[in-house]
């Protein structure tokens, strides 16, 4: 073989792979251009409609007079006299998402528990079980604010065996606990933080990973040492005091949330719990394991990457949250309204549009703040 | 020649003729796409009129464009970004007053209509008050096709007979039956979501303020954070102690229900409930079900008004132009408001066509002085509105009034309503 045919073969191949990455980017390019305009640029479009006054006197017309008023809007929205609404969506929110993913995760893999073990009726009743996803949100909420009317439905089952009737206002409940003062917002948030470290904590030093155990100790008790002080509660966001917390109402949308999501959760874990090999199994009974260690030592650390999916999948539900609170309660019934809703209000019932803009951003970053992080693992992973 | 000028002269009317007819049938063919919140039990009425118009136009087809869902928040949304997008239906249902100023006349998206009533002879057709509220210095900006009352008090006679209570005239007599009610396990008054809340605001400020310092509250001329209005919600917050606490899960309808099933003995509603109560329940007006106006508000007439008007660049104007002219006519409001158990916005109606409740009401609306309703657009703008079930809902969680005067001032002042 001499050189010059070497040469031609990789020239020959050079051309070959252009060609290749010419039609792939063809293509892909149709996508691209139209998640570019429809995704991409609305969302810069969003970004930028929040930074302006739109929704003074006369936003409808056609060529509405819009000005650039830098972060106002969010300025507005988060220390703003009339904005209390929205920062209890906030709170709503939160106290939302985590009982959703946290009762939905659990009821599922119950379930998934339970239908695993079924010698007979898995099919039917693993149907049952995922029956309420093919429902719509809307559907769902319809169906609970029936059942949880305060006259009938679900507080009138204790007569049914002689007892007296439920008296819980499942939506209807004005009643707040673990309340917080929003102006020592940070304070919180250092709680929080705090909480989050000292669980991280608790299983670094169960891992026995000694390197980063100091780090992690010393930056946990700066914080602990930050909250204590309380040197945080002197920020104050506003002038005034303005209480927040957990509605009592909450629960009867966690309770229609979690029937609609929890089969799915529960079809996750039957996959996952059908993916263990059972060699594992056999050999921790070889070992003389019992059937809950097995449980707790073989399945459960295996289902660990579907646990971290549904919190993915089920948070960024339960972020964006709209039409099950919009069918099961009322619009502006405070203590169960979210950020998508006053969002919705504000932008098509009050015509602020900069205002309405402003909170889609603010639901797309904490959007983002708990897909990116999933996406960037997941893609470190495949390559 | 003399002929030949025949001839020219027929050729003309011929030309004359024919032209004419095309300007015609270009007046009254094509499309008209109308643009409503009317499905359901007000479908009928709807329907009933657009029959009579496609009569009297046989040659446009009508395009009933409704979106469903309750005082229309979900068609709002809709015609909003048609709007936006440059792509108006050819007339839309909305609230006479400031939902349609605030909303689509200051952002100079309506035609003025005021050359149309007075082709139409209407000045003397709807009672004076109503332009007021229809209307601003520069025009009249819909035609009402129909008139709600929101003062109105319904009760079951029977019921009240056996608690021994009559139907309060004052919230004074009211407060003094309340206790009676509490000690038979009777709810004193029944109230459902947010906006029913509102919809009891009003009637209490209206019969706290008076109608003259009501209108100057909207006007901007009584401040919100004045004595008078502090004491509207001092007053309404001791009414609610005598309300069912469930209230923010029940519809405006379950509210009904519980005075027509004895749990409640009053309901404070618009008159929509009427027709829930005679047509949808089958309770008669009357032996059945009584009413009266709100406590304190008699010969006061709270009103809102279903309108249309015409959205400046409809695609096809002089169908609209028809359309309002059917709707304003004796005829489109005899033919609609009996099915939507409403009455008409004109003065000269045949009140035989009507039930016995909508007489009376009708009567009322001759008489009584008219001013507009806060929870159905007539008073305030959108912002206002959105904001000010805002402040409704803190104030039923806290009861605070002085904090709720307060707020609706921000929220007036916001809203370009106050200085």
């Amino acid at each position: 073989m001499n050189l010059e045919h070497l040469i031609f073969q990789k020239g020959l191949k050079d051309v070959q792979s252009r060609k290749d990455q010419i039609v792939a980017a063809l293509t892909i390019l149709p996508s691209i251009i139209l998640l570019g305009i429809f995704v991409y640029g609305f969302i810069g479009n969003s970004v930028y409609m929040s930074t302006t006054d739109w929704g003074q006197s006369a936003a409808m017309a056609l060529d509405p007079q819009i000005e650039g008023v830098g972060l106002e809007n969010y300025r507005e929205l988060f220390t703003g006299f009339l904005n209390v609404r929205f920062r209890q969506d906030l709170a709503n929110m939160f106290f939302f998402t985590v009982l959703f993913v946290a009762l939905t995760l659990l009821v599922g893999l119950l379930l998934a528990t339970i239908v695993d073990q079924l010698i007979w009726g898995e099919a039917f009743f693993r149907t049952v079980f995922l029956y309420p996803m093919s429902l719509s949100m809307v559907v769902t909420g319809t169906i609970w604010r029936w059942m949880l009317q305060p006259r009938g439905g679900i507080n009138f089952l204790p007569t049914l065996i002689g007892l007296p009737p439920g008296e819980f206002l499942w939506l209807s409940s004005r009643a707040q606990k673990l309340v917080f003062d929003w102006s020592h917002l940070f304070h919180y948030l250092c709680l929080m933080l705090l909480i989050v470290l000292g669980l991280n904590l608790f299983n670094t030093w169960r891992r026995r990973d000694r390197k980063h155990l100091v780090w992690k100790v010393i930056f946990f008790g700066a914080l602990l040492g930050v909250f204590a002080s309380g040197i945080l509660t002197r920020i104050h966001l506003l002038d005034y005091s303005e209480s927040h917390g957990f509605n009592d109402a909450l629960w009867g949308v966690v309770l229609a949330a979690v029937w609609q999501m929890s089969g799915y959760t529960m079809a996750l874990y039957l996959a996952g719990l059908r993916t263990v090999p059972s060699e594992l199994r056999e050999a921790a009974r070889v070992d003389g394991g019992s059937e809950f260690q097995i449980y707790r030592y073989v399945d459960l650390p295996l289902l660990k990457p579907i646990t971290v999916s549904a919190i993915v999948i089920l948070g960024h539900i339960a972020l964006k949250i709209f039409d099950l609170i919009f069918a099961i309660s009322s619009p502006d019934h405070y203590p169960t309204s979210m950020p998508a809703i006053t969002m919705f209000l504000k932008t098509f019932r009050g015509n602020e549009l900069a205002a309405g803009s402003a909170i889609g951003v603010i639901l797309f970053v904490i959007v983002s703040l708990l897909i990116i992080p999933y996406l960037v693992v997941s893609f470190r992973k495949e390559v | 020649m003399k002929k030949f000028r025949w001839l020219n002269l027929t050729a003309l009317c011929l030309v004359l003729v024919f032209a004419l007819g095309t300007m015609v049938s270009a007046a009254v063919g094509g499309e008209l796409e109308i643009f409503s919140w009317w499905a359901g039990d007000e479908g009928p009425a709807l329907e009933a009129l657009i029959a009579l118009y496609e009569s009297k136009y046989p040659n446009v087809t009508v395009i009933n464009a409704t979106v469903t869902g309750g005082s229309g928040v979900n068609a709002k949304a809709v015609l909003k970004t048609r709007m936006l997008g440059g792509d108006p239906p050819d007339s839309f249902q909305v609230h006479a007053g400031q939902e349609l100023i605030g909303t689509w006349v200051v952002a100079d998206r309506m035609e003025d209509l005021t050359w149309l009533f007075e082709e139409e002879d209407w000045f003397d057709a709807f009672p004076e008050d109503l332009f007021g509220l229809l209307s601003t210095e520069e025009g009249i900006w819909s035609v009402p096709v129909n008139i709600h009352r929101s003062n109105v008090l319904y009760f079951i006679p029977d019921n009240l007979e056996k608690w021994g209570v009559e139907a309060p005239g004052t919230w004074e007599e009211f407060l003094e039956i309340a206790p009676k009610l509490v000690d038979q396990g009777v709810i004193p008054l029944s109230v459902g979501e947010n906006w029913t809340a509102t919809h009891l605001w009003e009637s209490v400020a209206l019969s706290v303020l008076g109608a003259d310092k009501y209108s100057d509250l909207w006007a901007g001329r009584l401040a919100w954070t004045s004595p008078e209005v502090i004491q509207v919600w001092e007053l309404f917050g001791e009414i609610l102690e005598y309300t069912n606490p469930d209230a923010p899960s029940l519809s405006w309808q379950q509210a009904t229900d519980m005075v027509v099933e004895g749990q409640a003995a009053l309901n404070i509603m618009g008159d929509w409930a009427s027709g829930y109560l005679s047509v949808t329940l089958g309770v008669k007006p009357g032996d059945g079900y009584g009413w009266a106006a709100s406590p304190g508000t008699t010969g006061v007439f709270m009103a809102l008004s279903d309108s249309f008007g015409i959205p400046v660049g409809c695609p096809n104007r002089e169908n609209t132009i028809a359309w309002l002219k059917t709707i304003g006519s004796l005829e489109g409001q005899d033919t609609f408001n009996p099915l939507k158990g409403s009455i008409s916005a004109r003065i000269d109606s045949d009140l035989s066509k009507y039930d016995l409740y909508l007489q009376s009401a009708a009567q009322d609306y001759q008489t009584d002085r008219i001013v507009g309703s806060l929870a159905h657009g007539v008073v305030a703008n959108e912002r206002f509105m959105n904001d000010f079930a805002t402040v409704m809902d803190i104030f039923l969680a806290n009861r605070d009034a002085r904090a709720a005067s307060n707020a609706a001032h921000v929220v007036a002042v916001q809203s370009g309503m106050a200085q």
